[in-house]
């Protein structure tokens, strides 16, 4: 800063430290509480530093899942999620990134039509608009599959956007230069355009996985078969034990399984995330 | 608008073509059916139905409850806006003041982000738990409260405002530290070259220059208290106790799906894409605006 006040930097720290704190709090608890056995967490108040449990329940967890709600393993959870992220990130991607091209690149009659469908689907979360979907998903059989998982959330007026905007700021002497050479739009698209986008195509991947796994309601509503149980969607079965109490420490394993994948790639990528948020939403 | 373009009748076609038809499907034709079954009331088993014009929305808008959950929507919505900007801002305020370790601070604030608004609510709803939860538990030992959500409404949903407030300040800090980063630094230094403290630089230079972002983050907040809550509030107090926490993107699901009433359920649904449409109008004729800055 441009000025030397000891006390303003001291509160600045202070101020940062309280904020993660506040933070990563929850996950703290979370994390402790599944490495206790289940008594540890039937009285208050309940320990603060890990058990030695640990291992056992996140074994048990991964392989034989919470016997209360029907014993699905949270390693074919995860595994679910993974299919359902990469899915709707992958379906996602390629159907903006082809009508994004059309948009820009042609001139062709009802342009303008197509374009503002594409808008209007920015207005109508899933939530909103639940029980007809669900019905229209029902009609077409595709409850309890995966493609009925994904098909429904894969179009995105962001995502179209986002790339219809990076395409205008392509230089139009590449395309005169593709054409000099003989090549094709598809070609163009292909071997110039593609490659050109692909910081922006990283960048969408992160935000859209996280998005993807982190699906709730979609997958409660139209998986009935435990073999497609994501975990996000899991969890609600094990809070949610009808009178019984909550299994706790595992519950509380589950939710941090479940938030390992997304959180990773965040920190990971972080500076392509940071990119991709902070232009998706312009 | 690009000059040079290529020339083709159905490869233009064949590209949108997957897009369009997604959209169709999943989107404008759910819509349209949404539209057509708010003008119908049909029996619970779906035998016959009639049409009754807008009688689904005047029961609606004569049920209480239906009016008290509005009221919630909005407590809840502005609540959450309220807390997690708040928060997001002091923390970007004090991020951007750091340079040394910068990196590391932005690292353990951003992560809340990829954690889901279920599993935020399930991470507060065991910290609050009334027999275990450790907030309750300092509650009791340190000011004698006794804190129960299951029974009281208003427990209820502070702990789904915080929950949901919570996981958005990651959010919000990003954007408001992007704003802050843009602000130029000649301006702060003229300031201070003029002797102005750094709370009269915050609100006189820094603040109004972050009007833009503030505003963008208000509207998306309310969109994201009001819509993507859902979870929070599904995964743990189902909209008890009593509908205390019973927002109306929860109605359309509790009255279609658990009550079976499909015209109310439908009704809900055109009244809450009316509310986005208007938020959405609003957030872009505002970017509009400012990309032209």
């Amino acid at each position: 800063m441009v000025e030397n006040r000891p006390v303003l930097k001291i509160l600045t720290h202070v101020v940062l430290i309280a904020g993660i704190v506040f933070l990563c709090f929850p996950v703290w608890m979370a994390l402790v509480a599944s490495t206790h056995p289940g008594e540890a967490l039937a009285r208050s108040p309940i320990p603060m530093w890990f058990g030695d449990q640990g291992v056992e329940n996140y074994t048990q967890l991964l392989t034989g899942g919470v016997p209360a709600t029907g014993g699905v393993p949270v390693a074919l959870m995860m595994w679910n999620s993974l299919i359902m992220a990469v899915g709707i990130t992958v379906g996602k991607i390629a159907i903006s990134l082809m009508s994004a091209y059309a948009i820009v690149y042609f001139r062709f009659p009802f342009r303008m039509v197509f374009f503002w469908l594409i808008f209007i689907t920015l207005m109508l979360p899933v939530e909103v608009r639940i029980l007809p979907t669900y019905d229209v998903v029902a009609q077409l059989g595709m409850l309890n599959s995966q493609t009925g998982l994904i098909l429904p959330l894969i179009a995105s007026a962001t995502a179209t956007f986002l790339f219809r905007q990076f395409f205008l700021t392509v230089p139009d002497e590449l395309v005169e230069a593709a054409r000099i050479d003989r090549a094709g739009p598809l070609r163009f698209f292909w071997d110039i355009l593609l490659p050109l986008s692909k910081t922006n195509i990283a960048a969408l991947f992160i935000i859209l996985f996280i998005y993807g796994w982190n699906q709730y309601l979609w997958p409660f509503l139209i998986t009935t078969d435990q073999d497609l149980y994501t975990i996000v969607m899991g969890i609600q079965r094990m809070v949610n034990v009808g009178e019984g109490l909550p299994i706790w420490h595992l519950t509380m394993g589950t939710a941090i399984l479940a938030m390992i994948p997304p959180v990773i790639v965040v920190i990971a990528m972080q500076r392509l995330f940071v990119k991709g948020l902070v232009e998706s939403e312009k | 608008m690009k000059r040079v373009v290529f020339r083709s009748w159905w490869l233009p076609y064949l590209l949108v073509a997957p897009q369009i038809a997604v959209t169709l499907i999943f989107f404008i034709w759910p819509a349209y059916q949404a539209l057509e079954s708010s003008l119908y009331i049909e029996d619970a088993f779906g035998f016959s139905r009639n049409f009754v014009w807008f009688e689904n929305f005047r029961q609606l808008f004569d049920d209480p409850g239906y009016l008290r959950s509005f009221r919630t929507t909005l407590i809840f919505g502005l609540s959450v806006t309220f807390l997690s900007m708040s928060m997001a801002l002091v923390l970007a305020v004090a991020a951007n003041r750091v340079i040394r370790s910068a990196t590391t601070y932005r690292t353990f604030l951003i992560w809340p982000y990829a954690v889901a608004p279920a599993l935020a609510g399930v991470l507060w709803f065991f910290m609050m738990n009334p027999t275990l939860g450790i907030v309750a538990y300092w509650l009791e030992a340190g000011f004698g409260y006794d804190w129960n959500h299951y029974t009281s409404g208003n427990e209820a949903l502070i702990m789904v405002t915080i929950a949901a407030a919570w996981k958005q300040i990651s959010y919000n800090f990003l954007f408001f530290l992007a704003g802050l980063q843009s602000i130029p630094k000649s301006l702060i230094e003229a300031a201070t070259i003029d002797a102005a403290s750094p709370a009269r630089r915050f609100w006189t230079i820094v603040f109004p220059l972050l009007s833009p972002t503030t505003f963008f983050l208000l509207v998306v907040n309310l969109v994201y208290a009001f819509f993507d809550t859902f979870a929070i509030i599904h995964a743990t107090t189902s909209g008890g106790p009593a509908d205390a926490t019973s927002i109306l993107v929860y109605r359309v699901y509790s009255t279609g799906f658990v009550g079976q009433d499909y015209g109310s359920s439908a009704a809900q649904s055109v009244i809450l894409m009316a509310l986005v449409i208007t938020m959405t109008v609003i957030q872009f004729r505002f970017v509009e605006r400012r990309v032209n800055y």
